[in-house]
């Protein structure tokens, strides 16, 4: 009998070669930064979140709200294997008259929010969240937010509202991996330090290693870190992990492979697979 | 047809309607939330909150958080009525409106108070003369400018009610009641005055000036002009255009915006497209930063008064 913990890395796996295997069908995608998240919305849906396709239509549901739309094939990933829609669905990503288009939307069924302009998941997030204070509702919103979109300033605004309004049901999770479409974060517009940043705000934060399944179960468990505050995750992870050719590349960002490059990563993730069973 | 003046009584502003129909409908219903940007007092909505503490947000000013914040309250259900200048609502957080409001299809009601020239003489940062031009590009969402107390009412009561987003906008000038035969309903312009001459198509708060040209033209030219208060700019009452065009008459349109995108070229648009070839004149702000002046004079000046389109009148028909 496998562990939780067995059982999630090797979701973890077969997620990346989901992402990959959909991404080179669409010709299209966020490689990179989908294979970044994947390890916290693996966690996030088959651990943390309340939500399943039976309970979608809930008032009482957890919601989770990705603000990095781009990153929608790890999402769509996750949400086949929720059950929310048939994997095969996914074959059609991108394609013509497909609903499953590049960004997430509520045509696809488990989407909370049509997003993909940057900047703009941490309000919907602080919205729903003030609903659930208003109507004393149990449910928690979590969010995931690029490293990249934080220079947006609609984020700030957000976070200024989540402490001012003591929203402890809100988690918002960056993904941290340091990479965005034209260079390093840093280099590009610096936004550390990020934990005081957000403490001087009035969250609570976190630093996790955002590949850590044990570490981020435990992390999310504790969620709010504090009563009376938003909680921020500050998951640090390589851009294109699980794939060695192409972690902490800038071309993966929305680099798609070509048959070769395919074939490699598919027999990397396949011993990577074998290595957990053996 | 009315031969008199139709204008009965000068009566309050349409933002106090708003702030008034709005602490009617909480009263019975604690779903209605008010979500606003420091503009509470300039919203008139001090006695709401003070009414209904546990229904309404600050969230200071930032006008994007105001709109991605009114948006996730209604994703839960909430009928919520996000609230400011419209200046700063329809142009900051233009994005937020798009893929939050319209594109997520969250039915928040968007309030532009102050709108058009309202803000008078502070200036063209305050004004908002592009809204309609580029709300009417957005899918999914009903564009209003009630035109008197009566429309204002309707408008607030009937968009808490509906389940897809709505921008209503009005300015905080007293405006007098107009009356009609035809109810308010969203995307059916209501007749104010028949005649068989000319037809005015007019929004907000130059309906009444156009009114008033009205009565001026056939008090003085013997003119038959019927008057649309027109306040649902999309969707447009095709229906009632066509029928308007259809009998000939010459079309002028009135509005507090750029003459550019608004009401008068959506007219237009579906005028031509539709082989309804009228005379046909478009009255608004032109495309420029306003005169300074209070909201009067500026009309005043852009000639959106009785005097003025009047006098566009009879340049139209040649008199
Ligand atoms: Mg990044």
């Amino acid at each position: 009998m496998m562990t939780d913990i067995q059982v999630l890395k090797r979701k973890s796996v077969e997620y990346r070669q989901k992402i990959l295997k959909y991404i080179v069908n669409a010709k299209a995608g966020h490689t990179g930064g989908s294979l970044s998240c994947i390890d916290i919305l693996n966690v996030l849906y088959n651990h943390t979140l309340q939500v399943s396709p039976d309970t979608f239509q809930s008032p009482d549901r957890d919601r989770y709200i990705q603000s990095k739309g781009h990153t929608v094939e790890a999402l769509f990933v996750v949400l086949a294997d929720q059950g929310f829609f048939p994997e095969s669905d996914l074959e059609t990503l991108c394609q013509y008259q497909s609903h499953y288009i590049g960004h997430p939307t509520r045509k696809v069924a488990g989407v909370e929010q049509n997003t993909g302009g940057l900047g703009h998941g941490l309000s919907l997030s602080v919205g729903t969240a003030l609903a659930a204070k208003m109507d004393e509702k149990a449910y928690r919103v979590f969010t995931l937010l690029g490293d990249g979109e934080l220079p947006e300033g609609s984020n700030w605004e957000a976070a200024l509202s989540a402490a001012h309004y003591k929203l402890d049901n809100l988690c918002a999770i960056i993904d941290k991996n340091s990479l965005q479409i034209s260079g390093s974060t840093s280099d590009v517009m610096n936004t550390d330090p990020l934990d005081k940043k957000f403490e001087a705000f009035g969250w609570e934060v976190r630093h996790v290693d955002g590949h850590d399944l044990e570490q981020l179960k435990n992390t999310f468990d504790q969620v709010p870190f504090q009563s009376g505050k938003p909680s921020l995750v500050i998951a640090h992870t390589v851009k294109g992990k699980g794939v060695s050719y192409m972690e902490n590349q800038l071309k993966w960002h929305h680099g798609v492979p070509d048959q070769e490059q395919y074939s490699n990563a598919v027999e990397e993730l396949k011993l990577a697979l074998e290595a957990l069973s053996a | 047809m009315l031969e008199t003046i139709s204008v009965l009584t000068e009566t309050k502003a349409n933002l106090d309607v708003f702030s008034e129909t709005l602490q009617q409908l909480a009263a019975t219903d604690k779903d209605i939330v008010v979500v606003t940007s420091d503009s509470r007092g300039s919203g008139k909505l001090v006695p709401f909150g003070l009414k209904f503490p546990q229904q309404i947000v600050e969230v200071g000013i930032a006008e994007q958080n105001l709109v991605g914040v009114a948006a996730g309250l209604a994703s839960t259900g909430k009928k919520v009525f996000a609230v400011s200048p419209a200046c700063f609502l329809t142009a900051r957080a233009l994005e937020q409106i798009k893929n939050d409001v319209a594109y997520s299809d969250n039915p928040v009601n968007l309030i532009g108070i102050s709108a058009g020239v309202s803000y008078g003489a502070l200036g063209s940062t305050h004004h908002s003369l592009h809204d309609f031009a580029v709300l009417r590009a957005i899918h999914n969402l009903i564009v209003v400018a009630p035109a008197d107390n009566y429309e204002t009412e309707e408008a607030i009561r009937q968009a808490a009610l509906l389940e897809q987003p709505v921008y209503l906008r009005f300015g905080k000038k007293p405006m007098p009641l107009l009356e009609s035969s035809t109810p308010f309903e969203f995307g059916k312009g209501r007749i104010i005055r028949e005649g068989k001459d000319l037809a005015i198509i007019a929004t907000g708060e130059t309906v009444y000036p156009a009114l008033q040209a009205a009565e001026k033209l056939e008090r003085e030219h013997q003119l038959k002009v019927t008057v649309v208060s027109m306040h649902t700019i999309k969707p447009l009452d095709t229906s009632l255009l066509n029928e308007i065009a259809g009998s000939g008459m010459p079309i002028i349109t009135v509005e507090e915006h750029s003459v550019n995108g608004g009401l008068g070229e959506a007219c237009a648009s579906f005028l031509l497209q539709n082989q309804k070839q009228v005379p046909f004149k478009i009255m608004g702000i032109p495309d420029e930063y306003t005169v300074t002046g209070s909201q009067a004079e500026i009309f005043s000046h852009y000639g959106l008064t009785d005097r003025g389109i009047s006098e566009a009148t009879l340049s139209l028909l040649n008199l």
